[in-house]
């Protein structure tokens, strides 16, 4: 029941995306078009989103829990930080290059679609170039914490 | 206006909205989809988080597959971009959105939702870099890239 839930919000989701546009680049890159013949369809999109997700979210975070989780994960942070704001832009130009968002390129990789499955690719890529990255700056800080205590040692 | 500007786009929200509602009332989860997808690809997720990002990635694709059948014309590719841009594309959307983490769902859909300050600055900077790139493509390339 747990599993075939996750599986049903993911089917509703990708249902969502394609019904809305989402999955047409031309869609969102015409919205994002501010400057030429803007096409209003996303900004649809995140109002119906957001009222419906609003209507259901604050009645369901004063349950004691969730159906099948002992607690509601919701992130506590409210710090504003260059990662956030730098991944947000660089996350924005690639969005606005190829019109895809994550949810959107995976929903049209699964048609096959030699473009689609080509963003999928090099999305998974950036992900993995990411997390390789940070783990090459976690380790130089570490390097660099240890050269500190061995000099204050000495 | 053409229901292809209002009625699908509001009728295919209130489906993403319920998705990510369902999520949180069943599983107490913000529905991210870099951050589900991103950490069961870069297996950051451990061995115990990964069978429920598998189900709702399956879902994902499945729920794409099951309308492209229905009506192919929601999946059409009409912008003209190169197989260059759409891997620059992909590279700057995977690489951001694990930097930031979150993307239009998880900052957008569901940090919109619950008036998250973090997220809202994040959406604005991803829609505002999108604009600047829309911009950029259609007036120096004339819309091809």
């Amino acid at each position: 029941m747990r599993l075939l839930s996750h599986f049903a919000a993911g089917v509703i989701f990708a249902l969502g995306l394609a019904i809305s546009g989402m999955t047409r680049p031309d869609k969102v890159i015409g919205f994002l078009d501010f400057t030429g013949a803007w096409d209003p369809s996303l900004m649809f999109v995140m109002a119906g989103a957001i009222a419906v997700n609003v209507a259901l979210f604050y009645p369901t975070i004063r349950r004691a829990r969730p159906v099948f989780a002992p607690k509601f994960g919701i992130p506590s942070r409210s710090d504003i930080d260059l990662r956030l704001v730098g991944g947000a832009a660089l996350f924005g130009a690639g969005w606005g290059l190829g019109g895809y968002c994550p949810g959107p390129g995976l929903a049209s990789a699964s048609t096959l679609a030699p473009k689609g499955l080509t963003f999928v690719v090099a999305m998974i890529a950036g992900m993995s170039l990411f997390k390789f990255a940070q783990q090459a700056s976690m380790g130089r800080a570490a390097r660099k914490a240890q050269g500190a205590v061995q000099r204050l040692g000495a | 206006m053409d229901p292809s500007t209002w009625l699908y786009p509001l009728a295919g929200g209130a489906l993403i909205g319920l998705a990510a509602a369902m999520m949180m009332f069943l599983h107490g989860k913000i529905a991210g989809i870099s951050g589900i997808f991103g950490t069961l690809i870069t297996g950051e997720a451990g061995a115990g988080d990964r069978d429920w990002r598998l189900a709702f990635v399956g879902g994902l694709l499945v729920g794409g597959l099951v309308w492209f059948a229905v009506d192919p014309g929601q999946f059409a590719l009409t912008v003209d971009r190169s197989y260059g841009a759409v891997v620059a594309a992909g590279l700057l959307v995977g690489f951001g959105t694990r930097m930031g983490n979150g993307c239009t769902s998880g900052h957008g859909v569901c940090g919109l939702t619950r008036m998250s300050r973090r997220s809202a600055v994040a959406t604005a900077t991803f829609m505002g870099t999108g604009a600047l790139a829309v911009f950029l493509v259609n007036r120096l390339f004339g819309g091809v890239i």
